[in-house]
């Protein structure tokens, strides 16, 4: 993850469950392009008409809780949103993130501060988001290890390929 | 991480064993070996994509599977079709023994525990939220996303991170309609809907004790709705009962050592605790019934991995015997699987239901995620015994859902409000 995101924001509450991410009615299908289109649509049903590629979800605690449907966290990449910031994630929420690619930050201090329509820059590498708009920096804690090792494999996926291909 | 010493709860000891290890300590990311893996019509297809993509050329083990259609079938449309015959294939190429057909299925945390197939001890990973149910057998088991149970589906382990557990102790005896329903809408209400974020909740006390299988499994099931990772039980002579005649391999049965570590310690008594109602659009919204006020419902929902199984039936059936639904009210039984909607027919419950002006459903997930079969419209109002009531879950966005237990969906089904099974019995 060594890229630099800027995006707007789009700021949203507490316990965003991943039924108001992509209603189930959508699930009949897991194409990435039409998941895109109802993208946090029963949290606000003009979302995927306002937002622009790079724009920024920020969200209270609890983000994605609910089902653990993967459609969650590849609508809103597939809608080209370029990451999450959030109080604190759902745990499978978490994971399916960290697995798709997903780039995710917990970081409660940017998150109050933030105010949709705000432009905030995130370097995962030096560890800081910045709020352009506002004028301040925050620190986000480092992923462990672990899991920056899915992280730097390009996903679970890859990671599980190359540990197969390498026997 | 600090070396301790002390006890270990149920959790950490199926996890130390699962990893090769003595102990582990909450924290510490584990790789562990999983018993069984399962996915549904909603889930498997992406994971099949992925485990296509990782390279995988077969499954770690085909009696170890299980491919469960059971969101949208039977089949709501035709992408819906086309998800059933994309896992149909798969399950035929790799020999997948546990695929399960429309006229032989079940809701999968309704019938994989029927069919023996997750046990006391296992670690079991589900790309469905709702597979912490299986605590109630004494299993580790928690959901996770099709990535992931693809990649569990292809290695036969998965990274985790050792969860703190809450102890949850359950004190008195409970009235007679309060059941696992009403204890875990209660005790969510008590510490929100994520009040157990990435945790294990294990469920304790003389009232858990007396308390039977399918009340747990509502129980554990509905540990998600408080954001943990995994909901679990003491696999005592409860559980065992159930499982002896079932368990297809063997089993290995853990306990908490007395002097095991939790986060926190929570102390209930249920002699104190009405039937539970969770307004929406969160289950932390509980009421016990006698605050619930005049709330008229268009449809009530009895059915699903929460509450679709055969006791749930024969509360439901104790309160409609001999009465009608209320003309403005669509009264929809889902049995959880067929296994159960053949008990129901062999005990008469199915002549109660249909006598009482309800629809009975082959199993199918259908209207608790608003898939199908009893979709709200606009401004609509259902009470369901399912386990989510947020924006959305049953139909329109502006439309709403009450969770509730079987007795108390069928008294308000009954009465066309949300209502108290004393109201009608």
């Amino acid at each position: 993850m060594r890229q630099e995101f800027t995006g707007r924001v789009w700021k949203f509450g507490d316990n965003i469950d991943t039924d108001v991410i992509i209603p189930a009615r959508y699930l009949n299908t897991s194409d990435p392009a039409e998941l895109a289109q109802h993208c946090m649509e029963d949290a606000d049903p003009e979302f995927t008409k306002k937002i622009a590629a790079g724009d920024i979800i920020v969200a209270g605690t609890n983000f994605g809780c609910g089902s653990s449907r993967e459609h969650a966290p590849v609508s809103i990449k597939a809608a080209g949103i370029s990451c999450v910031i959030a109080k604190s994630f759902a745990r499978i929420f978490f994971r399916n993130a960290i697995n798709i690619g997903l780039p995710i930050f917990e970081c409660a201090e940017a998150v109050d501060d933030a105010s949709t329509g705000d432009t905030i820059r995130v370097n995962p590498e030096a560890g800081t988001i910045v709020n352009v708009t506002k004028g301040r920096t925050y620190r986000v804690p480092e992923f462990p290890p672990f899991m920056r090792k899915i992280i730097d494999a390009g996903g679970l996926t890859q990671y599980v390929k190359a540990r197969l291909a390498g026997g | 991480m600090a070396a301790s010493v002390g006890g270990m709860t149920i959790t950490e000891k199926i996890l130390a064993r699962h990893s090769g290890r003595d102990r582990v300590e909450p924290g510490e990311f584990i790789n562990a070996k999983v018993d069984f893996v399962l996915a549904n019509d909603v889930t498997a297809p992406p994971a099949i994509k992925e485990f296509e993509k990782m390279g995988a050329k077969s499954v770690f083990d085909p009696e170890r599977v299980a491919l469960v259609p059971d969101h949208f079938v039977p089949n709501k449309d035709i992408k819906s079709a086309e998800n059933s015959k994309l896992i149909r294939e798969f399950a035929r190429k790799h020999g997948i023994k546990y695929f399960f057909e429309v006229g032989r299925m079940g809701i999968e945390h309704v019938i994989l525990p029927e069919l023996g197939l997750v046990l006391p001890g296992d670690v079991v990973i589900g790309a469905d939220s709702h597979t912490c149910t299986y605590g109630a057998v004494g299993a580790f088991s928690t959901g996770v996303g099709s990535t992931d149970m693809a990649a569990a589906m292809a290695l036969g382990e998965i990274w985790l991170k050792v969860p703190p557990s809450l102890k949850f102790i359950y004190h008195g005896k409970p009235g007679k309609w309060v059941g696992g329903k009403d204890l875990i809408l209660y005790t969510i209400g008590k510490i929100g809907v994520d009040g157990a974020l990435y945790k294990a909740m294990e469920f304790t006390g003389e009232a858990v004790e007396n308390l039977p299988i399918d009340d747990r499994f509502t129980m554990a099931n509905m540990a998600i709705e408080a954001g943990a990772k995994s909901g679990i039980f003491d696999p005592d002579e409860v559980a065992l009962e159930y499982v002896r005649p079932r368990a297809v391999r063997g089993y290995e049965l853990y306990h908490s050592d007395p002097d095991a570590q939790y986060e926190k310690v929570y102390e209930f008594d249920v002699s104190e605790i009405e039937p539970q109602v969770a307004f929406p659009h969160l289950p932390e919204n509980a009421r016990p019934i006698s605050e619930v006020g005049d709330v008229r419902i268009d449809q009530a929902i009895i059915g699903s991995c929460t509450n679709g199984r055969i006791s749930d039936l024969r509360l439901a059936a104790e309160v409609l015997k001999g009465r009608r639904v209320h003309r403005d009210v669509r009264l929809i039984v889902i049995p959880g699987t067929q296994e159960v909607y053949r008990q129901a027919l062999d005990e008469g419950l199915i002549s109660i239901f249909i006598d009482a002006g309800a629809a009975v459903s082959t199993p199918t997930c259908g209207p608790c995620l608003g898939g199908h079969m009893g979709i709200l419209a606009k401004g609509e109002r259902a009470i369901s015994t399912t386990n989510r009531n947020f924006v959305g879950r049953m139909g329109h966005p502006e439309s709403e859902v009450y969770l509730a237990n079987p007795a108390v969906a069928a008294a308000s089904a009954v009465l066309g409000r949300i209502a108290s099974p004393e109201e009608v019995a």
